[in-house]
């Protein structure tokens, strides 16, 4: 997958930067990217549950933080290690609209191979941006 | 890093940066640090103090702890007291880990009595208190009673058989902020925490079984009156906060204070990590009640850790705990903002002072010290690395200049991921178990990541804090086992 953490930036927390020649394969590699921070490698967590993510904001990045955010929101309050697939993205009337499929299952310490919690996303340095490739993201998480 | 020209010498652990060093800034940030502390400062920290004195009602000046480092928004390790009835309060000055914290506590044994129970003891703490990625924890109350727990913190537990009444007396705050108000909390906050109470995460968290050496206690007197009065005496310190409910919590309000700060109230911040709201404001005061109810969950969460302590311990000892001696020792939050009333230039002002990384450290006969401590300054317990040691210290009479705030840990000097190349969970737990401190982790990649050498030197955060007066040492505490969260 499309991302690179960042060795020196925020060096108490962690750093990612997430690329995506549209913007459904930007989100899908930064959910990745967190969820690795968790649970490495991520391919340990099978396609067992389903949510189902609709989520609207007025700013793009203001969207790719909630979307992360409800990872670590299920990770928490239902013990499920999520991954998306299925990402759709559409504006309309000034509001960004996301539609995706959140797929995972329980956390299970005995076969994933967990790491550190991430407690949050934060807007240190948080950035959505247009690239010649495509977009790339730039995002630092609570550890 | 190449410090800025700009940078002032006050004293040798004072250095401050003047409001001319960035526009908007509205007092100086002022960094206490020795020269040596200072040269390995990471580039994010000065320009986040300066950041910090930028927002509205600030008074003094921005100030950065000895152990600061580079964070989001604050510094970890920063300080800002804002003007209650002018200032603001921004979620970014206090940490997603709200009350994230420190709790200590004696016993009556040796180290020389511990030892060969050692792995017994660490293997049933590890067992008994879950640590790691999400997870849940023993207390299995409903959303509506976890609604009550967050109004009345720790007093919840030793209402409910999790504790002694005297650890109410030896927790800042009595265990509990008396602003929560859990309407200001939303279901997702209650949704992610209500099965999280006796959990302690991940990370920089950790439960230790520590020795305090005699050639380590620095003030006999003062170190007996806390209850650390014996050689060798063995004591357990541990680290956690509010969970994924304090998470939340914050992120809640750092979205809702986005949406207002400028729309509504013409504030603009460069990093939107700071956003805030007027004190005074609705969406101010509602984050104040919310942070409250986070305070108290993370007071309750170290309240039932400290129950299930004595439980451990009492089981491997075939002893009560009251016979054990395991006395609260203190407890005291790194993560917050608290309405105190402060002198400044002569004037007494009623401030909210920001504290992100940075605890409270009251000097003698301060207001809100238990009175069986109050000669001595407020406790102030400082996490150090899991190889190095921890230390118990007390607030002093010239702290006034950091509002009375001091460090809260030894601060990172090395990312996350340069730790993990360079050491190896495995070979790290054994060099650790060969030095006498047998570790217990739920992630060895995790475990690498908190090796001692991704730390500065306790010790020198520690000398540092005492030379600007901000703080004094009693005790440092050698670790001899370690649950690694």
């Amino acid at each position: 997958m499309p991302y690179t953490y960042l060795d020196d930036i925020a060096i108490a927390d962690a750093a990612f930067e997430a690329r995506g020649r549209d913007l459904p394969s930007l989100f899908a590699a930064a959910a990745e990217a967190t969820m690795k921070l968790m649970v490495d490698p991520p391919g340990l967590i099978e396609n067992g549950v389903e949510r189902r993510l609709s989520l609207a904001d007025e700013e793009l990045d203001m969207l790719l933080f909630q979307f992360l955010q409800e990872l670590i929101y299920y990770k928490d309050a239902e013990d499920l290690l999520l991954l998306a697939s299925d990402v759709e993205i559409s504006e309309k009337n000034g509001q960004y609209h996301l539609e995706a499929s959140a797929w995972g299952e329980r956390r299970d310490p005995e076969r994933h191979k967990l790491n550190v919690d991430v407690k949050a996303v934060t807007l240190h340095r948080f950035k959505v941006e247009k690239i010649d490739e495509g977009w790339r993201a730039t995002v630092v998480l609570d550890i | 890093m190449t410090l800025p020209g700009e940078l002032k010498k006050i004293s040798e652990t004072v250095w401050e940066l003047p409001t001319s060093y960035k526009d908007g800034m509205r007092v100086p940030a002022r960094i206490f640090m020795t020269r040596s502390l200072l040269s390995e400062i990471d580039e994010g920290v000065l320009d986040q103090i300066s950041n910090v004195a930028i927002l509205p009602g600030i008074v003094g000046s921005a100030c950065c702890m000895p152990d600061g480092h580079w964070g989001y928004g604050f510094p970890i390790g920063g300080v800002a007291a804002m003007d209650a009835e002018k200032g603001v309060i921004s979620p970014g000055g206090i940490g997603f880990d709200i009350n994230c914290g420190m709790r200590l506590v004696r016993t009556d044994l040796t180290e020389e009595e511990v030892r060969p129970r050692l792995h017994e003891l660490v293997d049933r703490l590890f067992k008994r208190v879950p640590s790691g990625v999400g997870g849940s924890g023993f207390v299995k109350i409903s959303r509506d009673e976890f609604r009550t727990l967050v109004e009345e913190g720790s007093r919840w537990c030793i209402r409910n058989g999790y504790g002694w009444q005297e650890d109410l007396e030896r927790t800042e705050e009595k265990g509990c902020m008396a602003g929560a108000r859990a309407s200001s909390i939303s279901d997702r906050a209650v949704e992610r925490g209500f099965r999280q109470i006796g959990t302690l995460g991940s990370g920089n968290h950790y439960l230790e079984i520590q020795v305090a050496r005699p050639e380590f206690i620095f003030d006999k007197k003062t170190a007996a009156a806390l209850g650390i009065d014996r050689p060798n005496q063995v004591v357990v310190m541990f680290h956690c906060g509010s969970r994924g409910f304090g998470h939340q919590v914050a992120t809640d309000y750092l979205q809702s204070f986005l949406k207002v700060m400028e729309k509504k109230y013409g504030i603009k911040m460069a990093d939107r990590e700071l956003a805030c709201a007027p004190f005074s404001s609705p969406e101010g005061q509602n984050y104040f009640a919310a942070m409250q109810c986070a305070v108290n969950m993370a007071f309750a969460n170290r309240q039932v850790i400290l129950h299930r302590i004595r439980e451990v311990f009492s089981e491997v000892f075939g002893k009560d705990p009251v016979e054990l001696g395991m006395h609260q020792v203190y407890d005291i939050s790194h993560n917050t903002a608290k309405l105190e009333t402060h002198e400044l230039k002569g004037r007494s002002l009623k401030l909210l002072v920001h504290r992100k990384g940075a605890t409270r450290a009251f000097g003698p006969n301060m207001p809100d010290i238990p009175a069986e401590y109050a000669g001595l300054g407020q406790p102030v317990i400082i996490g150090g690395s899991m190889e190095t040691g921890s230390y118990l210290l007390t607030g002093l009479a010239t702290g006034g200049q950091t509002f009375y705030s001091t460090a809260h840990g030894s601060g990172r000097a090395m990312s996350r991921r340069k730790a993990k190349k360079m050491f190896r969970g495995r070979e790290l737990r054994d060099d650790m178990e060969r030095r006498g401190i047998y570790v217990r982790s739920s992630s060895f990649s995790g475990l690498a990541e908190e090796a001692g050498a991704a730390y500065k030197d306790v010790d020198h955060v520690i000398e540092a804090a005492e030379q600007a007066g901000i703080s004094r040492k009693v005790v440092r505490f050698l670790p001899i086992g370690n649950i690694k969260g």
